[in-house]
């Protein structure tokens, strides 16, 4: 079973190295992109310490999750799915595979938007740097977990892109970066405390101010687990017989 | 065919393939299927395609080199499958579905787009590995194909018109031409011929038989 796993990840990893564009864009742009706010926000003293570690959040679990989507239904769509289902293949096999192969993509993007925040934007934190670093790993394959089971509910690349507004940008507008969770009205604190991105800001924060204990366990775990359910779901919605 | 290969949802009554229900997992290895479309990755090489194929069925990766050659892409096997021709991209597809030799082979359309010779070459191997003990089911729009079968499945709207041998569907019908062949079946059963573009008429066959009968 590791044995198929291992070479879908692979497979999906040559698939990528055949795509160096698509590689230097998955590994420079969160970091540019974290530039371009360091640099807007370089007139107010302390606004990025306080708000780029949030952003950072944000950019690899976008794109991850962008990415991840329209891969796999380019596989749905070539009709490499279909013959795989015909095979001894299982369906975690597939969905882990894939997982896997970005998820080694998320670990090199964190690493280097980190190092980018870092030394050449100067972010600061109080809590240790690794931290940081596991944070935004996670958040990467949290993007990549969301969109493969994305993925299934999609018949067009366009159909994927579309699931951004619907999945991410609300996330992103009650996740605590354009206002602390706490001042929301209730009822939007109520579903933000449903939506996985916000755990996530939670974490960075925790790990922003130093926070190491439950502030910052709490959302670790929240992320982990919403993690496993998407894969599991993405796997439950991948079907061998199709219409 | 999907139904064959057990990726067809919401199928009525039965199949069974090999003395098992279509889609069991144990068949999993037995059967192998083609799509038309070339389902093979296009921005990997024949072998990495091929490696990748034969190690999701668990076959020793000299698999990939007998089928590479079988099909004769031994010289394109470090291309990249998009700078292909698309019959070079078809025989990649069939390559794959050969791995492991399989006991029944699916395949939908796989001439579809082939010149003369390669298509000459194709119906040729498809001869052999029924010659080594394989159960081919090939479908085709093209009439002259079908008497390379050994048995015949004639398609219409979904219905199985005849089921024959090509020297028995010419004798029958008292053609030597197969399409009229075909189209004096679909008139005997009182269809109407006027506009044959308009029901699907594909057609199933089956070359020689050497293991059980794919139904």
């Amino acid at each position: 079973m590791f044995l198929r796993t291992f070479a879908t990840a692979g497979r999906v990893l040559r698939q990528l190295s055949h795509d160096p564009r698509s590689i230097a864009l998955m590994l420079l742009m969160p970091s540019m992109l974290v530039g371009l706010f360091a640099w807007l926000f370089s007139g107010q003293e302390g606004a990025f310490d306080r708000f780029g570690g949030p952003i950072l959040a944000l950019f690899p679990f976008i794109l991850m999750f962008l990415v991840t989507s329209v891969t796999t239904l380019r596989e749905r769509r070539s009709g490499t799915l279909e013959r795989l289902m015909t095979t001894p293949l299982g369906k975690a096999d597939f969905v882990l595979g894939y997982a896997i192969a970005f998820g080694l993509m998320a670990v090199l993007q964190a690493l280097v938007t980190v190092g980018f925040a870092v030394t050449v934007c100067g972010l600061t934190v109080d809590g240790p740097l690794w931290q940081l670093g596991l944070v935004a790993v996670l958040d990467g394959l949290l993007g990549t977990g969301l969109g493969l089971f994305a993925s299934a509910f999609a018949r067009t690349e366009f159909q994927a892109v579309q699931f951004m507004p619907v999945l991410v940008f609300p996330q992103i507008l009650l996740g605590g970066l354009l206002m602390p969770r706490d001042d929301m009205p209730a009822a939007l604190t109520a579903i933000s405390d449903w939506l996985p991105l916000s755990y996530v800001i939670d974490a960075v924060n925790a790990v922003a101010t130093g926070d190491e204990g439950w502030e910052l366990g709490r959302p670790l775990i929240v992320i982990c687990a919403v993690l496993m359910v998407s894969l599991l779901l993405a796997s439950l919605t991948l079907r061998r017989r199709t219409p | 065919m999907r139904a064959i290969v057990g990726v067809q949802a919401g199928v009525s009554g039965q199949v069974r393939v090999l003395g098992e229900a279509a889609g069991a997992a144990s068949l999993r290895r037995r059967v192998a299927y083609a799509t038309q479309a070339a389902s093979v990755y296009d921005d990997l090489t024949v072998a990495q395609n091929l490696r990748y194929f034969a190690r999701v069925l668990g076959v020793p990766s000299r698999e990939v080199t007998r089928v590479t050659e079988l099909v004769g892409l031994a010289q394109q096997a470090g291309q990249r499958v998009e700078s292909l021709s698309g019959g070079q991209r078809g025989r990649v597809s069939l390559a794959a579905a050969l791995l492991g030799s399989p006991e029944l082979v699916v395949l939908d359309e796989p001439t579809v787009g082939l010149d003369p010779v390669l298509r000459a070459e194709l119906w040729q191997l498809f001869r052999e590995l029924a010659a080594q003990g394989a159960t081919l089911l090939v479908s085709s729009h093209v009439m002259d194909e079908a008497l390379r079968c050994d048995r015949l499945l004639l398609l219409r709207e979904g219905q199985i018109v005849a089921d024959t041998t090509p020297s028995e569907l010419l004798e029958v019908t008292g053609t030597s031409d197969p399409e009229q062949a075909f189209l004096a079946i679909i008139a005997a059963r009182g269809d109407s011929v006027e506009s044959p573009r308009a029901g699907s008429a594909p057609m199933a066959h089956a070359p020689k038989h050497g293991g059980g009968d794919p139904r």
